[in-house]
């Protein structure tokens, strides 16, 4: 084990309260008999109930999910491909293709919702779905394209080497070396990009139209009338879903690396 | 083994999709999918009445898709680019006279909506659209000063107790430059109207000085301050306050001497819809005395039909926050559009902000 | 670094490269030179665009009110981004160094918050903050407070906010650098009688460089254009960069207006971002 000074073990520490402190309060007020304010008025879960109730919260939700899983797919397949292309090909390390590559990242999101909106608009693309989830690809594609090329830099050629030498096909070299390895990262890229469409907004406020509410632009409405609770409630729900997803992933991790023997990441 | 994991993994996110697009399919916008017509409602997320909307829907065998917005000018920037889809909106008055000029609304036929002969006495003849041809008014109200009786011992009478220093950094003001001004300008004798360059620039000094005073400059959260108690005086629209006092007996409303803004939030359909008919039946159930009481009693808003005033309950009636007391009404004002001076305004406000 | 161009000659890639272009510059280069287009052009009466071609608005970008707003934006995203630094730092070198399972559980912990919507979490902190939230009851029963703290609507709430909102942005990347490198070159430098200071000052910060830059970018650049937490935690009392942006666009309807100030926006983004790209141009770029 390597040697990790205390200090940073405590700020880590630390650092999780601090990321989970909102987190818990969102929780402990979904039980909280109170509209409005922070006076503990008894324990309910009335809330819950609402939040059953509600079909609107709940279809902002799913909406905002299946978005969140069509742009991250799309994003994953052309990203990764296009990293891979990218890095492999020598006439495209023009550092221009680099900066072109990265720019939706870099510019205000403000900025690419009103431009995406100006492009529906003038090309008569009526507001939706397809609009939402174009959207998130526009920014979802460079994040996986920057993750998936950063590892792909610090992979060890050698490996595509023997394969090709052993009479591989490039698809094989492609499925069977290149995207296992590249593993970590299309999950990191999967995971981040998901994370990323789950909760934005901007871009969505301005391409959305009738009837594809997000959960964000849901939310956001609501503030107006105060957070209602159900919101509070939902947030558990979203916290303890995702928790029981990590905990059976986790556990099925476990069970695959007894049995293969794992790369270093690095 | 690899390419197993590979395809588990488009296999997790396939079903994830599927399961999201039946849903969305029971959401989606779609008409040809679905076999009843569907109306497309924007309104403010004040005025969200799931229960009302589904009686509406079970009558008539359609499908309501509800959005809200929550200002005019969002409301007016979604529907500027005309790709919308929406059928009916709620935009306030002088914005409904905008959007009317700017062509954006349908004319209504009034043959469908009947109950426009049950509007509230003053709210017929409104300024920016006389015959009702293209708007109906729906909620009506005041803006004022919400204040926590406990606190603030003596009730204001002008708007000058929101520059009391004894409270400061428990002040509230709305986030609303033509609010926000028009408050400075009727505290300064002009009108709320004002186009007048000088008069505008008069109003922003005061506003400076109010400044350090103000804890927030908020349209939504006010009430959830006065409950707290984080804020004591908070320039508000009546509504929230109304139902603030619900959460805590201590918070009154008052109309300062000086008068404010009277608004009317007006119902109206687009241009663009495609279901206009349909739009007006809706504005026609939404202004019914039944259906009006129901949304009265639950949001605390004055409904336009005058007949819902003298079935509500006492409490409700009775509270200025919902219906201002007679004698105030010659002293408000309805806002209107300032066409080019609102480059003032905005001007002023910016200036206001970076303070 | 990889001469072998058997595994782009496989025709899915070049196929898929082809894709992503095409969907790039319709659904991005497009748009944006259409706003550039439009930021040269008039306000409209009642908001929106009068094709009238003008210079006026990047004039007004001179504006020394503008330039205050900039100024102040600047400061609190670069502050914002330090900040993260220093709190993400250890954070990412102990999920760097951690081993495999942990590592990914960490990650994923770390992400889990980011699940519940942004709004919200936000919003949480208005709770938190609020005369009555949290943190004041829990001073005040502690006897250290006699009467509530004013931290809603200041700066502090913003600040906090943004922190918290951009956190992970930061430590990600630093995770992803610090991995790579070995722990045998930590190993070496206290073979070398290194003190756990110099190893960090002399070995690890300079090769984690690349995590910083990726990380800085990641959480400087949405700073300054951000404008949900200033509105939620700002009581709408300072006016930042995307606030304005965001009053042009959806408050005062002055689309071209709006549309030069985010050109500037980014302009100077880019510029910054060219700055440091020379410093550290590479194999490792962001």
């Amino acid at each position: 084990m390597k040697r990790i000074p205390t200090s940073f073990l405590l700020n880590s520490m630390m650092v999780m309260l601090f990321l989970y402190l909102p987190v818990v309060i969102l929780i402990g007020m979904s039980f909280n008999a109170s509209t409005m304010g922070i006076a503990w008025k008894g324990f309910t879960v009335q809330w819950y109930q609402k939040l059953v109730m509600d079909p609107s919260i709940l279809d902002a939700t799913l909406n905002s999910v299946f978005i969140a899983c069509v742009s991250t797919g799309l994003a994953l397949i052309l990203g990764v491909g296009t990293a891979i292309g990218l890095e492999k090909n020598q006439g495209m390390q023009m550092p221009w293709v680099n900066m072109v590559m990265v720019l939706p990242l870099v510019i205000p999101e403000i900025l690419l919702g009103v431009a995406l909106l100006m492009v529906f608009v003038l090309c008569r693309i009526p507001l939706g779905f397809g609009t939402i989830i174009i959207g998130h690809m526009v920014f979802n594609l460079p994040l996986t394209v920057v993750i998936v090329r950063a590892r792909l830099r610090k992979l060890d050629p050698a490996w595509e080497d023997a394969a090709r030498d052993l009479g591989a096909t490039p698809w094989n070299v492609l499925t069977r070396i290149t995207l296992p390895m590249l593993r970590p990262a299309i999950w990191g890229a999967a995971l981040l990009g998901f994370t990323v469409s789950l909760d934005d907004f901007v871009v969505t406020f301005f391409v959305a139209g009738p009837g594809s509410t997000t959960l964000p632009l849901k939310v956001f409405s609501m503030i107006k009338t105060g957070i209602t609770p159900e919101i509070n409630a939902l947030s558990a729900v979203m916290v303890v879903v995702s928790m029981i997803c990590v905990g059976l992933s986790w556990l099925f991790q476990q069970r695959s690396t007894v049995g293969s023997s794992e790369s270093t990441l690095s | 083994m690899n390419n197993m994991k590979m395809v588990l993994r488009c296999l997790v996110l396939l079903p994830l999709a599927v399961i999201g697009g039946c849903s969305e399919s029971s959401t989606s916008s779609d008409s040809n999918t679905s076999s009843r017509p569907t109306l497309y409602y924007f309104t403010w997320s004040d005025y969200v009445d799931p229960e009302v909307v589904a009686k509406f829907e079970a009558a008539r065998g359609v499908r309501v898709v509800v959005d809200s917005f929550s200002s005019n000018e969002e409301l007016l920037a979604k529907v500027q680019t005309g790709m919308t889809g929406y059928d009916v909106v709620v935009p306030s008055d002088f914005m409904a006279g905008i959007m009317g000029r700017l062509g954006l609304l349908a004319e209504l036929e009034l043959e469908r909506i009947p109950n426009v002969r049950d509007l509230e006495s003053h709210l017929q003849e409104l300024p920016f659209d006389p015959t009702n041809r293209f708007s109906i008014p729906y909620f009506w109200g005041t803006v004022g000063i919400g204040y926590n009786a406990d606190v603030v011992t003596e009730p204001p009478t002008s708007w000058e107790a929101l520059w009391d220093p004894q409270f400061s950094g428990r002040i509230s003001m709305l986030n609303d430059e033509r609010e926000v001004f028009g408050l400075a300008l009727r505290a300064l004798g002009y009108s709320l109207n004002s186009v007048d360059p000088q008069a505008i620039q008069q109003a922003k000094h005061k506003l400076i000085v109010q400044k350090p005073l103000v804890k927030a400059y908020t349209s939504d959260q006010f009430d959830q301050l006065l409950v707290a108690g984080e804020v004591v005086l908070a320039h508000a629209w009546g509504g929230p306050v109304a139902r603030a006092m619900r959460e805590r007996p201590s918070i009154r409303y008052v109309i300062p001497q000086e008068g404010g803004t009277i608004w009317t939030d007006c119902l109206a359909v687009l241009a663009s819809s495609p279901n206009q008919a349909l739009a007006m039946d809706f504005i026609n159930y939404l202004l019914d005395e039944e259906v009006a009481l129901l949304t009265s009693k639950r949001l605390l808003f004055a409904s336009a039909n005058r007949h819902v005033r003298d079935r509500l309950p006492a409490n409700i009636r009775d509270n200025h926050a919902v219906y201002p007391p007679g004698e105030v009404l010659p002293r408000m004002e309805w806002m209107e559009d300032v066409q080019e001076a609102i480059r003032y305004y905005d001007r002023a406000w910016t200036e206001l902000k970076v303070q | 670094m990889t001469t072998c161009l058997s595994t782009s000659s496989a025709f899915p890639v070049k196929l898929i490269l082809l894709s992503a272009g095409i969907f790039l510059s319709l659904f991005f280069l497009v748009p944006l030179l259409l706003v550039f287009g439009v930021s040269l052009a008039s306000r409209g009466m009642y908001g929106g665009i009068a094709w009238i071609a003008t210079w006026e608005n990047y004039q007004r970008l001179l504006d020394p009110l503008v330039g205050t707003i900039f100024l102040r934006s600047f400061l609190f995203a670069g502050l914002t981004t330090i900040v993260c630094v220093v709190v993400g730092f250890p954070l990412a070198y102990c999920m760097a160094r951690a081993s495999r399972q942990w590592q990914l559980l960490l990650l994923t912990l770390v992400m889990i918050p980011f699940w519940t919507n942004f709004l919200v979490r936000t919003y949480a902190w208005v709770l938190i903050f609020r005369a009555d939230g949290i943190l004041n009851t829990f001073l005040m029963r502690l006897g250290l407070l006699e009467e509530p703290l004013s931290l809603l609507f200041t700066d502090v709430s913003v600040f906090v906010g943004l922190v918290y909102g951009y956190l992970p942005f930061m430590v990600l990347p630093l995770v992803v650098a610090i991995e790579r490198i070995s722990p045998q070159l930590e190993e070496a430098a206290f073979d070398l009688y290194a003190s756990m200071g110099a190893m960090f000052r002399h070995v690890l910060l300079p090769l984690s460089k690349p995590g910083f830059i990726a990380g800085g970018v990641l959480v400087f650049i949405p700073s300054l254009g951000a404008f949900i937490t200033p509105y939620l935690l700002g009581g709408g009392q300072k006016m930042m960069l995307g606030t304005l942006i965001q009053q042009e666009f959806l408050v005062s309807r002055d689309w071209p207006f709006g549309s030069a100030l985010s050109f500037g926006l980014m302009g100077t983004v880019l510029l910054l971002w060219f700055l440091l790209g020379r410093t550290s141009y590479g194999r490792n770029s962001s």
